[in-house]
């Protein structure tokens, strides 16, 4: 279970390693497409748990999550448009979305209480990358003001679903 | 004629005595940018809370000790009435990162 939860922190560690590691750091225009994509990925998490988790808990987790993503990637398109800047597909993105695929994959196939078990893993080991992405690469690679300020909301925001992740967690042990 | 005079000082009397001790204040703790603002308030019994939610996310308002628990949707105002005295640590059960205190005068 453990190397399989690491499919997206290895995609986002691609940032820090791989894609980016011959001192590119990310575009604007990058950036946001990461942050899009790393939302998406996590709303369709969620429309899955919404269908097949049975702990009442794990179920309101996953409607907080499609909630709040939804949220904030309406505000991140807003602020694009604003900005008039085209979201670039990048690497780290389309290794986000290949992992993400696999892994709702891997989960499709569980079901009860290890469904419910391992999708919350998943989400604590998710935001966690996600947060880590956004506080040591993202964030410090934003050059647009307003665009690293929703970033830091951003983190906030996730920093707030990580804990909340492991408080259902905790509850589900 | 005469005891109707009475009645509005033995109205006053009695709701007085029963219902409102002094006079309720209502105060506002706005929630803007994932944070409670002000972080510490201090209130009484009876006074209420308007709750302004400022951002584009839902938040709750969620007593550590049961005491209340106000959900309020994005950029909508909620008020609540305080019933209970005590130093209340509440957070919020969306997002449990955000943390304040309200201290409740009886």
């Amino acid at each position: 279970m453990f190397v399989r939860l690491s499919a997206a922190i290895a995609a986002l560690s691609l940032l820090t390693g791989g894609a980016l590691a011959q001192g590119a750091k990310p575009t604007d225009p990058q950036i946001a497409h990461i942050a899009y994509t790393a939302g998406v990925i996590d709303i369709g998490a969620a429309k899955q748990a919404i269908e097949k988790a049975g702990n009442k808990d794990v179920k309101a987790f996953a409607q907080d999550m499609v909630r709040d993503h939804e949220a904030v990637n309406k505000q991140a398109l807003d602020l694009v448009k604003k900005l008039k800047v085209t979201p670039e597909d990048n690497d780290t993105s389309k290794a986000l979305s290949k992992q993400a695929t696999e892994k709702l994959a891997e989960l499709a196939k569980l079901k009860g209480a290890d469904y419910d078990k391992a999708y919350v893993a998943n989400e604590v080991a998710y935001h966690k990358a996600v947060n880590g992405a956004l506080e040591t690469q993202l964030i410090p690679s934003a050059s647009n003001a307003e665009l690293k300020s929703l970033l830091q909301t951003g983190l906030k925001i996730f920093q707030g679903h990580q804990q909340h992740a492991e408080q259902v967690a905790a509850k589900l042990k | 004629m005469r005891s109707g005079r009475y009645m509005p000082v033995m109205a006053a009397l009695l709701f007085g005595g029963i219902a409102v001790p002094a006079q309720a204040a209502t105060i506002q703790i706005k929630i803007d940018n994932m944070v409670f603002e002000p972080t510490e308030v201090s209130a009484k019994v009876g006074d209420t809370i308007e709750w302004i939610n400022k951002d584009v996310l839902a938040h709750t308002a969620t007593a550590r000790n049961g005491d209340f628990d106000v959900t309020t949707p994005p950029k909508k105002t909620v008020t609540s009435v305080l019933k209970k005295a005590g130093h209340v640590e509440y957070y919020c059960r969306f997002h449990p990162n955000m943390k304040a205190v309200l201290t409740i005068a009886p």
